[in-house]
């Protein structure tokens, strides 16, 4: 996706790749910095840096009427009253937000 | 050497598997069939509950599966005994099922036929988590030999699924299952999520879950037209 980009800017060499990365969006961190160098080889992504973004879970508590960050995805209670929280937020992100080029 | 420049791009990485699960959804609403998917860790006996749910439905609905496996047919050939169509999606080496797979494997049937559409995924509660495959629900099956903190060591999947079905309900007094520990767990990870015990083998709960899809897929058609 990053090297469609590159190349709708004509070609153009990435320098870094920007992502969010939810923590309930089922993607290892290290999973992935380790297979986006293998898949960077021999594109114009070479050597780019992956700067990944971790976003915590946010959920919506019904009883406050305020978001509020999860301290873990084990506990789906609000941090502060306790009350179960199954309205999520954010948390969910896997998505390249910007890259870095040099023209 | 000139600065790298950063320019905003904002794109879902899953984005081309969400693409052809939305389209999927799309034909499986105009089609009027609903969809049911299944996932759990191998072993925990979705095989056993989709067969018992094939068999007791196919008289009264017209139902199909598709079913994904890393190397064997087993698993069709076993849910082909309901006398249902069943097919196998066999995905080699890779470890879930992706809307794309299922897409192909519809290729030639013709989903007006279906009112109910089983997709069995590959036997694994982390990667199915990340991939929509178009269904209206997503059942994550939990068996009572497995552990009672299962929804806590997999709380992405849990939290993905819209229903959660006990299976092998028949063993639980002989694997001392606690039932309330294992609600708790669920209920940590997924708050209000519904919970169905059931046994393949005994039969217990199966036609209580047969008809609580019946009464989801009409309350689907409901809100379609």
């Amino acid at each position: 996706m990053a090297e469609e980009e590159s190349e709708r800017r004509g070609g153009v060499h990435v320098s870094a790749v920007h992502l969010k990365l939810g923590a309930l969006s089922g993607v290892v961190e290290q999973a992935l910095l380790s297979s986006f160098e293998m898949a960077a080889e021999d594109t114009s992504l070479q050597g780019a840096r992956l700067l990944i973004e971790n976003i915590p879970v946010r959920v919506f508590c019904p009883k406050c009427s305020s978001e509020r960050q999860l301290t873990s995805i084990q506990n789906f209670s609000c941090p502060v009253c306790g009350a179960p929280t199954p309205q999520i937020t954010c948390g969910r992100e896997l998505e390249v937000t910007a890259l870095e080029i040099i023209q | 050497m000139t600065e790298p420049r950063l320019v905003e791009v904002r794109k879902n990485v899953l984005k081309q598997n969400d693409v052809i699960a939305r389209a999927l959804r799309e034909r499986f609403h105009q089609a009027g069939v609903f969809v049911v998917s299944l996932v759990s860790s191998p072993g925990s006996g979705k095989t056993a509950f989709l067969e018992k749910t094939l068999t007791m439905m196919r008289p009264h609905h017209r139902v199909a599966a598709l079913v994904g496996d890393l190397a064997t047919e087993n698993d069709a050939a076993r849910l082909a005994r309901s006398n249902a169509p069943v097919k196998q999606i066999i995905t080699g080496t890779v470890c879930h099922l992706e809307a794309a797979m299922v897409e192909n494997a519809l290729q030639d049937w013709d989903l007006v036929d279906l009112d109910f559409l089983f997709i069995e995924n590959v036997g694994n509660l982390v990667c199915p988590s990340s991939y929509d495959l178009g269904e209206d629900l997503r059942l994550v099956l939990m068996s009572v030999t497995e552990g009672e903190d299962k929804p806590l060591k997999y709380p992405t999947i849990f939290n993905s699924a819209d229903v959660a079905i006990l299976t092998k309900l028949d063993l639980a007094t002989a694997v001392e299952f606690n039932w309330d520990q294992a609600q708790r767990s669920i209920q940590s990870v997924r708050p209000g999520m519904m919970v169905i015990n059931t046994s393949a083998k005994t039969e217990q709960g199966m036609s209580e879950f047969c008809d609580f899809l019946v009464r989801r897929s009409r309350m689907r058609a409901a809100i379609a037209v």
